[in-house]
């Protein structure tokens, strides 16, 4: 079902894709981008569409999240694919990448298949199963990353673990590279990060919290780039999840510069804190790599302006009140994130840290490539996954109001500027804003 | 310093209202309020050394010690001071037990403060555990020792027994000695002593230092005998196996060479140096026998007759507080 054409007329339209942003009109029909036009009218249009006046509102892409966890199955309670996926339509988040860290892992093709057809039930916005890597997520033998591919998973990674071993390392790239299967790996050095809290550092070392160097991220790494060389020649592809210390982006650059075929995310939680926003031990600022310091903040900002760092995601990690009310060494880490997203990367732009049409090229056209999708553009017969905002409303966000099922945002409190309108995705309009929501 | 004990309208009237409803860390006292509450606790010593050594200033108060890890000499040491001031004490160690069962810091909190406390008194391993507590609970909370944060009546203690023995604090040099990393008596002393004027050298082995200790207004030497050239107060930190995850020292005899206060290295000390540990020892660790029992040098069994009287003067500190709400 993809519903009535819609008609936006008289919108800023922002396009990552040929860098247009200026004013526009577009016509959706049969779940596509029907007609894009550089005025302010739409001259014969269908007699069934919907008009929807955009003066003074942005029409861009809908936002694509890589990295989403939710607790289906096995962990409900948390988050629910049904509650992700309202939360990301109402963030403008028209496609996300569930993480495989979930009971039963994600690491075999009948769960890839499970996911699916959750997703297609609740038909809200498009939802993408990342596969395990390794069997388990232990690190040791290589998942079903082919059947997994067939049954729909857009990229392997074993999430928040590493994969230790080198020679497994060295194995999945060139497997999966073979298959044309990008793999996502996030870069710690297991034994300098074990019992971590924080990030090592004068704040750490007076709050007496168990810390990690940032040299755990680079050392790492370096391994994975030295072994992404080894095996690229196999068509290995690697993408390095959240980096979040400056050290590690030079040596993601020094990569980059020579041509390897590497990709990096950062997480908006970590373009946005510092180490100080944990206060006095406030467990929705423990993150998985913690926060680091405000040096590492203004690099990995500037690295994103750069285009060293391709893609932002939004690093949604539910957990319940249960899991974050405890000291904050015994905390689950994580924040949820998909109705900040926006807001957020909208406030880096309002205060002048990075470009906006840059901003948006990260969260659209940039993880629409990393996954092979035809969406993250406005281009005629890419799909309609489409949201029309006001980019300037202020808001104060509240975590109770959220629509995720766990209410743990390291936004709560925060101000931001930003406010999704409506979204659209295949033409359908899966969220809308009723006046005076927050 | 044998001085008559001041009596009950006296203390009532020398107990100024604590700053803040909560004792969590040495940065809720600035140094008058530091030289007020020694000043109390000068009066209790001198009580504590009467025959009859109870007052009523606290009765009508319930104070619950909340020890979650194991303590002999902090808790009995609130459990007097409690007691001699006429507070109803009760002792919970929950420990591991209803952590196993399920029951997290946040629901005991609840849990204790429907029984309409006064004050708490908490110990747990995690840093930050008490300033969770306080946010929880409608009385005072006092902070006995969270993880590797703040212990901050020991650094009271510890500066009453300072000025006990040399009359005072600003300008001396202190040397604290070894375990910097997991301790949190390290970490309150050091902003108290720094905060009343003391000069403070941290010194042990990288492995145990905090990567970032030079930043915190002290000088960080390695080499004990460099480190405790010309101090006026060397203090010990006990060796914390429990907390030690990996190889962070090679052997406790290793250490004990390098890094164990003897006789040889306190020579090395000024003249008339006087020496202090929090304890429990760990002898022939990181100290040995014969400085730790000659009291000529030695203040840890003051620090321990300190520790009564300081904790005294912070209960009644907190509850003119309680009074004045």
């Amino acid at each position: 079902m993809t519903g009535q054409p819609l008609a936006f007329i008289g919108a800023r339209l922002v396009d990552p894709e040929t860098g247009y942003d200026g004013p526009g009109s577009l016509l959706t029909a049969d779940g596509c981008i029907a007609r894009v036009s550089r005025g302010d009218t739409l001259p014969g249009l269908p007699g069934d569409a919907r008009v929807i006046d955009a003066v003074g509102a942005l029409l861009c892409p809908g936002l694509i999240d890589l990295r989403v966890k939710t607790g289906e199955p096995g962990s409900e309670p948390k988050e629910t694919l049904k509650s992700a996926s309202r939360a990301a339509a109402a963030g403008g988040v028209t496609s996300i990448v569930v993480m495989p860290d979930t009971d039963p892992p994600v690491d075999e093709p009948s769960v890839v298949d499970f996911v699916l057809r959750r997703a297609r039930d609740i038909e809200l916005v498009h939802v993408y199963p990342a596969g395990a890597a390794t069997r388990g997520l232990e690190g040791k033998a290589l998942a079903e990353i082919g059947l997994m591919r067939e049954a729909g998973c857009v990229f392997v990674t074993d999430a928040d673990r590493p994969i230790v071993d080198s020679r497994v390392m060295r194995r999945l790239l060139a497997y999966a590279g073979g298959l044309g299967v990008l793999v996502a790996h996030r870069p710690a050095d297991p034994w300098l990060t074990a019992g971590a809290a924080a990030s090592e550092g004068e704040f750490a070392g007076r709050m007496g919290l168990p810390s990690e160097p940032p040299a755990a991220e680079t050392i790492m790494l370096e391994r994975d780039l030295a072994l992404l060389e080894l095996t690229a020649p196999t068509g290995a592809r690697l993408m390095v999840d959240q980096v979040s210390a400056e050290g590690a982006l030079e040596t993601l650059r020094k990569s980059k510069d020579r041509g390897l075929p590497v990709i990096a995310t950062a997480s908006i939680n970590h373009l946005t804190f510092n180490e100080l926003d944990i206060g006095d031990y406030r467990t929705f600022w423990k993150l998985t790599p913690p926060l680091r310091g405000e040096a590492d903040r203004a690099a990995l900002v500037d690295a994103v302006a750069s285009g060293l760092i391709d893609i932002i995601v939004s690093a949604h990690a539910p957990a319940p009140a249960e899991d974050k009310r405890l000291p904050f060494e015994e905390a689950t880490p994580g924040s949820v994130g998909l109705e900040t997203l926006l807001p957020a990367l909208l406030t880096l732009w309002h205060e002048g840290q990075a470009p906006l049409l840059r901003l948006l090229e990260t969260v659209t056209l940039a993880p629409a490539r990393a996954i092979g999708s035809e969406a993250g553009r406005l281009a005629v017969g890419a799909p309609a996954d489409l949201i029309l905002c006001d980019i300037d409303a202020p808001r104060i966000i509240d975590a109770n109001l959220l629509l995720s099922k766990s209410k743990n945002s390291a936004f709560d409190g925060r101000r931001l500027q930003g406010r999704v309108l409506m979204t659209v995705v295949d033409g359908r309009i899966v969220w809308e804003a009723s006046a005076g929501a927050p | 310093m044998a001085s008559v004990a001041p009596g009950l309208d006296e203390i009532r009237a020398r107990a100024k209202p604590f700053p803040k409803r909560h004792f969590l860390s040495v940065t809720d006292l600035d140094p008058i309020r530091v030289g007020e509450l020694l000043d109390l606790a000068e009066g209790f010593v001198a009580l504590n050394r009467q025959p009859s050594k109870k007052i009523d200033l606290l009765k009508g108060r319930t104070q619950i010690n909340l020890f979650f890890e194991a303590s002999t000499r902090t808790q009995s040491s609130f459990e007097l001071a409690g007691k001699r001031l006429g507070a109803d004490v009760i002792n919970m160690s929950p420990r591991a037990s209803s952590i196993s069962k399920g029951e997290t810091l946040v629901d005991t909190a609840v849990t204790l403060n429907a029984m309409q406390p006064d004050i708490l008194i908490i110990r747990h391993a995690a840093s930050g555990a008490a300033s969770l507590l306080s946010q929880k609970v409608d009385c005072s909370v006092v902070n006995a020792g969270d993880g590797q944060h703040e212990h901050p009546s020991q650094a009271l203690l510890d500066a009453l027994s300072m000025r006990r023995a040399f009359g005072h604090i600003d300008g001396l040099t202190v040397a604290i000695c070894g375990d910097v990393l997991h301790s949190r008596v390290a970490r309150s002393n050091v902003a108290l002593l720094t905060m009343m004027g003391a000069r403070v050298r941290l010194v042990g082995p990288p492995t145990l230092m905090p990567a970032s200790a030079a930043r915190w207004g002290v000088e960080v030497v390695h080499d004990m005998k460099a480190g405790i050239r010309g101090a006026d107060v060397v203090m010990m930190l006990r060796l914390q196996f429990e907390r030690m995850q990996g190889a962070l020292v090679p052997s406790t005899r290793e250490y004990f060479r390098l890094w164990g206060l003897d006789r040889e290295k306190l020579a090395r000390a000024a003249p008339g140096a006087r020496v202090m540990h929090p304890g429990p020892m760990n002898r022939g660790v990181e100290i040995d026998s014969e400085v730790a029992d000659d009291l000529a040098v030695s203040l840890v069994q003051d620090q321990v007759e300190m520790g009564v009287a300081v904790r005294m003067a912070v209960l009644a500190s907190l509850s003119a507080r309680l009074d004045n709400r």
